[in-house]
């Protein structure tokens, strides 16, 4: 199968959406002429589709979101572009009490079809502003749907799958994950939200991880296989909705689970999933749940502090041992 | 004498209009004051009747509105059922919104209407999308955003209408100057004397209109609108107004506003002073007038028996709509 790295695997599922459907419009930051934003990835679509489908906005991330809002109401399906996730703090008003409600509170009138991307995640000391992962405030509004891909095919099938859905969602790709490389089918296919994907196959400990993550959990498993210990690496890959069903069966076979996640520990999408695991697979746990996240810091600018505060795949490798009490 | 270049159809139209929203809101505080207005008592429209009904009489069914925490007028004025809104002030399952959003979320989007609004100022960029969404689709139509004074201290203001400016969108911002927001005084928060002034800094025309005056704002309206359809792109117009009942009901609006204000503005009466012009000029006689009063009376009076004769939702209809169902 041929291969493209994540960046031209979103470019080119926005490309065919924007083929595919004449409702389809871009609406971000530094959209004008053929450089597709700041991370590249819309290369070229402005070239294609022209300036009235893929606007060049403001710096008005209020503004963004709420005109994609409108836009959606009426009859359009926007993706709407927030240059990294940090600044969707601007946004989050018509983020929260808009776009997420508005079906809702329409009495079901509304059908808000529209995406919201946001890169996140650190990306060699981008620092404070630019590094930052906020997708648990969103699993924690009822409305959205989120998407955290963390290969080239999963990008691409997500993003498509996102600007079908007549709900809004947030797509979440990582920053630095932009090159990493991977196989893509030519043909047309759809990555449907809501269905995790059991990245490796193992026996003895469940590491469930998302977007950069899962990376690392790969690497970290092919560590521990050499050290006779069996991981499977289950991949929600969308967060909302939450494919509760291949985590647990996961669970069933291995007993032990491991969540890694790059945002900070408190309050994030762990705390979540270890609350679903103690309610629906409590009988198939042989030890306490362990997450290996981001430390409850900011991101900090210098290379030795940020990797500090990250998780890495020996943070990962020393909680598989851990669970197993083999540290 | 007034100068007057509307037909007399459309005069009494616009009597009847006000007339309608007037007697709407009186019933709406008697239903609130005995107790039938569940949550929190809606903000009246009482004395601002000129501002909806001139700039809607302008509109189509197929052009867009939105609006803020004072709605009800807005709404009236843009077509949707008096029975309905006054279901969904009563939480009923008949409501607009079957019982979801209540007095600050009334959504229509039979009508155009896309929604009042909880949040001050919010409507503003949705407005902006929905002008986008209508140049993109290749129509006409427009969009129009009411909001208040306070609104104009808000970020989404400046973003919104720089947006609209820039892309040329066809929107009109209507800023409702009632001279207080909430219990403030606009002159204590505002950096310009008229809010009109701000169109300057983003290049498009800024009008002042006689708020009380159906017929100047609705002449100020059709010349924003036609601007708008021709694809001129954004005006803002400022309607200088005034609420004749607290910021709520059971506010008495009197311990933060001097009496001599109140009773000036009070004499400057939106409907009455549409009457005695339409008296003067021979148009209408008394007699033709007392109709349209008990046909409104009576239509009102339907309504509030609309309401009041519908179920409440069944409870477990809470968790519906949070979603749209892929089907």
């Amino acid at each position: 199968m041929r291969e493209l790295s994540y960046r031209e695997a979103i470019r080119e599922a926005m490309f065919e959406e924007m083929r595919r459907d004449k409702r389809v419009i871009a609406i971000g930051q530094g959209f004008m002429g053929s450089r597709g934003g700041p991370h590249f990835v819309f290369k070229g679509l402005q070239d294609e589709f022209g300036a009235e489908r893929v606007r060049d906005a403001p710096i008005s991330e209020s503004a963004i979101i709420g005109c994609a809002l409108g836009a959606a109401l009426t009859g359009m399906k926007p993706l709407a572009e927030i240059m990294f996730m940090d600044w969707i703090t601007l946004a989050m008003d018509q983020i929260v009490n808009h776009v997420a409600k508005m079906r809702y509170v329409s009495g079901g009138q509304a059908e808000v079809s529209m995406v919201i991307r946001a890169p996140l995640g650190a990306a060699a000391s981008a620092g404070p502003h630019h590094s930052q992962c906020f997708e648990a405030w969103f699993i924690h509004v009822p409305g959205l749907k989120v998407a955290v891909p963390s290969t080239p095919y999963d990008a691409k099938g997500l993003l498509k799958a996102a600007i079908r859905d007549k709900n809004p969602v947030l797509y979440l790709d990582h920053k630095a994950l932009m090159g990493i490389k991977g196989p893509v089918p030519e043909e047309e296919y759809i990555v449907p939200l809501g269905q995790a994907d059991v990245k490796r196959k193992g026996e003895d400990v469940t590491i469930v991880a998302y977007s950069r993550m899962v990376h690392l959990a790969l690497a970290a498993a092919e560590k521990l296989e050499s050290q006779g210990i069996s991981v499977e690496v289950v991949d929600p890959r969308t967060l909302v909705p939450f494919d509760k069903q291949t985590l647990i069966n996961s669970v069933k076979k291995t007993g032990r689970v491991v969540i890694v996640h790059e945002a900070c520990r408190t309050g994030g999408v762990a705390g979540e999933i270890m609350a679903i695991l103690m309610e629906e697979a409590f009988d198939y746990l042989d030890a306490p749940p362990v997450r290996v996240t981001g430390l409850d810091t900011p991101i900090p600018f210098s290379p030795p502090l940020e990797k500090y505060v990250l998780p890495d795949e020996n943070k990962i490798v020393d909680a598989v041992k851990k669970i197993l009490g083999k540290l | 004498m007034i100068e007057i270049s509307l037909k007399k159809e459309q005069l009494i139209e616009m009597f009847r209009n006000m007339l309608r929203i007037r007697r709407f809101e009186e019933k709406v505080s008697e239903l609130c004051l005995a107790g039938k207005i569940p949550g929190s008592s809606p903000h009246l429209y009482i004395g601002e009747e000129a501002v909806a009904v001139g700039i809607c009489a302008n509109l189509r069914k197929d052009d867009y509105v939105t609006s803020g925490h004072r709605a009800h007028g807005h709404c009236i004025a843009k077509g949707v059922r008096m029975d309905k809104l006054m279901a969904e002030l009563l939480g009923k399952r008949d409501g607009c919104n079957g019982g979801r959003g209540g007095t600050m979320h009334i959504v229509d989007l039979s009508v155009g209407f896309l929604g009042a609004n909880g949040i001050v100022g919010a409507g503003i960029p949705i407005a902006v999308g929905a002008g986008l969404s209508a140049r993109l689709r290749g129509t006409d139509q427009v969009a129009v955003c009411f909001f208040g004074d306070g609104a104009a201290n808000q970020g989404t203001f400046h973003e919104g209408i720089n947006m609209a400016a820039v892309w040329k969108l066809p929107v009109i911002f209507v800023c409702e100057n009632n001279l207080y927001s909430t219990w403030t005084p606009v002159r204590s928060v505002t950096s310009v004397e008229d809010i009109a002034e701000r169109a300057k800094g983003y290049g498009i025309p800024g009008i002042i209109v006689d708020g009380m005056d159906v017929i100047k704002v609705y002449e100020a309206g059709r010349t924003a609108i036609q601007r708008a359809r021709e694809g001129k792109g954004p005006t803002l117009i400022e309607c200088k107004t005034y609420r004749f009942t607290g910021h709520y009901v059971g506010d008495p609006g009197m311990e933060y506003r001097p009496r001599e204000e109140i009773e000036a503005w009070m004499k400057r009466d939106p409907i009455k002073k549409l009457q005695t012009v339409l008296l003067e000029s021979k148009q209408v006689s008394m007699d033709e007038l007392k109709k349209i009063e008990e046909q409104v009376a009576e239509e009102v009076e339907k309504a509030v028996e609309y309401a009041l004769n519908s179920p409440f939702p069944s409870p477990e209809e809470a968790i519906e709509n949070v979603f749209c169902e892929i089907r």
